[in-house]
């Protein structure tokens, strides 16, 4: 009877490790055959591979619409996590350190941008754009990557901002600093993490976001992803084999470098002080 | 002392405004003074009709159980808590304006409070850096504050690489290296261990007097409040229940609420049965004792008698008034024992007493007994007849 159970057990575990495997495989497949058939050689963007090769790489940095879609992209990208985080921060200090009528309110429409589907969001901006008679500009583009990226900052920074302990404002405070000079001297610093993060995240979400995109941009530009879909419209290249590994490599890679930059700063700093022996 | 303090109608001589009335007063003024202070938080009245002068130099304790509204005077006079009414005067000069950074208090949280991401050095300078002391200064200050803490040389330590004590010695540094004009403790050692909370209460209490610092404490520790206290302000419901020297408000508390909350007193109700000389109350015990009453009680009034554990004595040593009762439960401590005594009807009596000759054990008849004079009569309504 016991050592039935036992094996039902291990069945159990056999199936569940099976299933889990099923689910990686099925989410990171489509990814690892992207970035391996970027190096094939053969004329056409599929399996079987013909031999390694990086001539799509080149053919991609000689694609002139390519590299433009990469650059308006990538500025997009900066000023969106630049004011996101600035505008984040304000908000979420606001929020969890100040008693205000509507709270309640802000902290709902602030969070609002990430629970509205995003096409939704993006066909309501347009409406309002021409009902302003307005054209498409870049600068509405940005603004609707802000939009969208605003509730992360402000909830990562609200959490971690919830952690950070009022006494030490206070005691600040009680100190001879200002307001203003107990948030850059004593919140601010403590909110590194959180802004860090919030940063990275709000250039990721610019700079992969395409449903939007496709709304907003002005008439000619294209950003990565727009680039990619209206590519895909002609042919599936092995060029979009490559391009997509380079995404990959942006979207991926800036998020860990930061986050490896944050930890060795940390380690880095308390090496500087080694531990003695508290009494 | 920040510059900006002059245009705040500062009473010093220097400011030409100043009327000769207002140096005067700034000279001799208490160090802090409470009118009629009331605190409200919406609805919750957390302090009424609070008033209280403290002198410069003292050492003030406001003790009470939790959500007594000490902690809420203590942050009113920081600027932390707004006042709904009446004033607070720091050296005689008004504050309910000043906003907390210009006020010049030094503070200390029971959380310690060091910024986690400064060193020591960083830390305890802080105050310094915001007063434009120059640089040298700060060094030979932070220095010197280190010193007096007894924790020289940590100034690169970060706050996490100290133990608790240290932390909280290092939070003393920070607040009176300024040579604040207050010193306000936040039940300071509550956090800390039970042998760390004995050496910091004595450490405080001698860095106190060295500076010369006004100092308000505030906690819900009575040992604590008798042992490092010039005056006590004992509160409960956000009102003042009695303000003495520790030795005042021990001995003598006012209501029923400051003899129980001050060492666990014995009340025992009873009946005035003969007045005037000899005075007799009748216990609800049933037995009767002689008391001495600062005036002439009525017969018949309802008083309670408190006496303190430690004015009881038992056996042949015990007082005038003797008190047969039986052993509930008897603990020896060394030199002392605490017997808890059934003296009729369900009434324990606790003695604190030193022990002459042998200990008595549970279930044995025994006298109990204190002088006239050692114990304190309240009237009906808990207060203090004096």
């Amino acid at each position: 009877m016991k050592a039935r159970r036992k094996e039902e057990g291990r069945w159990a575990w056999r199936l569940t490790g099976f299933i889990t495997l099923c689910v990686y495989i099925f989410m990171f497949a489509p990814i690892v055959a992207t970035v391996i058939l970027s190096f094939n050689a053969s004329m056409f963007g599929g399996f079987p591979m013909t031999g390694f090769s990086l001539q799509w790489y080149y053919k991609l940095m000689a694609n002139e619409q390519v590299l433009a879609a990469f650059r308006t992209s990538l500025w997009i990208a900066l000023v969106t996590a630049a004011v996101t985080t600035a505008v984040g921060v304000v908000t979420a200090f606001a929020l969890v350190r100040f008693e205000f009528t509507g709270k309640q309110a802000l902290s709902t429409l602030v969070i609002m941008p990430a629970l509205v589907p995003e096409t939704i969001l993006g066909v309501g901006l347009l409406v309002l754009i021409k009902a302003v008679d307005q054209p498409r500009t870049m600068l509405l583009l940005v603004l609707g990557h802000i939009l969208l990226a605003v509730p992360y900052v402000v909830l990562i920074t609200q959490a971690r901002m919830v952690g950070i302990r009022r006494v030490y404002e206070e005691a600040a405070l009680s100190l001879g600093a200002s307001r203003f000079a107990s948030f850059r001297e004593i919140t601010l610093p403590l909110l590194v993490p959180a802004v860090v993060g919030g940063a990275l995240l709000a250039f990721t979400i610019s700079f992969d976001n395409t449903s939007a995109s496709l709304f907003w941009r002005p008439a000619g530009v294209e950003t990565m992803p727009t680039q990619i879909l209206s590519m895909l419209k002609i042919s599936i290249s092995p060029e979009i084999n490559a391009l997509g590994t380079v995404m990959i490599l942006v979207t991926v890679g800036i998020p860990l470098v930061g986050g490896l930059i944050l930890q060795s700063l940390t380690r880095l700093k308390r090496r500087g002080q080694p531990t003695e022996e508290a009494r | 002392m920040p510059d900006s303090q002059d245009t705040l109608s500062s009473p010093r001589p220097a400011s030409a405004g100043a009327s000769a009335l207002g140096t005067a007063a700034a000279a001799n003024s208490p160090a802090v003074e409470f009118r009629d202070i009331d605190i409200a938080y919406g609805k919750f009245v957390a302090v009424r009709d609070f008033s209280l002068s403290i002198a410069k130099g003292s050492f003030v304790t406001l003790l009470g159980p939790s959500g007594c509204g000490k902690t809420t005077i203590l942050r009113s006079i920081a600027g932390l808590v707004d006042i709904s009414g009446g004033q607070i005067m720091i050296d005689g000069r008004r504050v309910d304006d000043v906003p907390i950074y210009k006020r010049n208090i030094g503070l200390v949280f029971q959380s310690y409070a060091l910024f986690p991401h400064k060193n020591v050095f960083d830390n305890v300078a802080f105050g310094l850096k915001y007063r434009d002391v120059p640089k040298p200064e700060i060094v030979r200050r932070v220095g010197k504050a280190l010193d007096m803490v007894r924790l020289p040389g940590t100034e690169k330590k970060l706050p996490s690489q100290l133990s608790g004590g240290q932390q909280q010695r290092i939070a003393l540094a920070r607040a009176i290296v300024f040579e604040p004009q207050v010193l306000l403790l936040d039940e300071p050692l509550s956090a800390l261990d039970a042998n760390m909370r004995e050496e910091m209460r004595v450490e405080i209490k001698k860095i106190q007097k060295e500076t010369g610092i006004t100092a308000i404490f505030v906690t819900h520790d009575q040992e604590e409040a008798l042992s490092m206290s010039d005056r006590i302000v004992v509160m409960n419901a956000g009102a003042v229940e009695q303000i003495g020297t520790p030795q005042e408000v021990y001995e003598t508390p006012a209501t029923a609420f400051v003899a129980d909350f001050l060492g666990k007193a014995n009340m025992l109700p009873g009946t005035v049965t003969r007045s005037g000389q000899g005075t007799a109350v009748t216990l609800a015990a049933g037995q009767t004792v002689n008391v001495v009453p600062p005036k002439p009680l009525a017969q018949g009034g309802k008083v309670t008698v408190v006496v303190r554990p430690q004015k009881l004595s038992v056996g042949t040593a015990a007082g005038a008034n003797r008190l047969s009762g039986r052993v509930v439960s008897a603990s020896y401590l060394g030199g002392s024992a605490i017997y808890e005594i059934d003296i009729g009807g369900g009434t324990l009596i606790r003695a604190n007493t030193p022990i002459s000759g042998r200990v008595f054990g549970e279930g044995e008849a025994i006298e109990v007994g204190f002088d006239p004079d050692g114990c304190v009569l309240l009237d009906e309504g808990g207060q203090r007849i004096s």
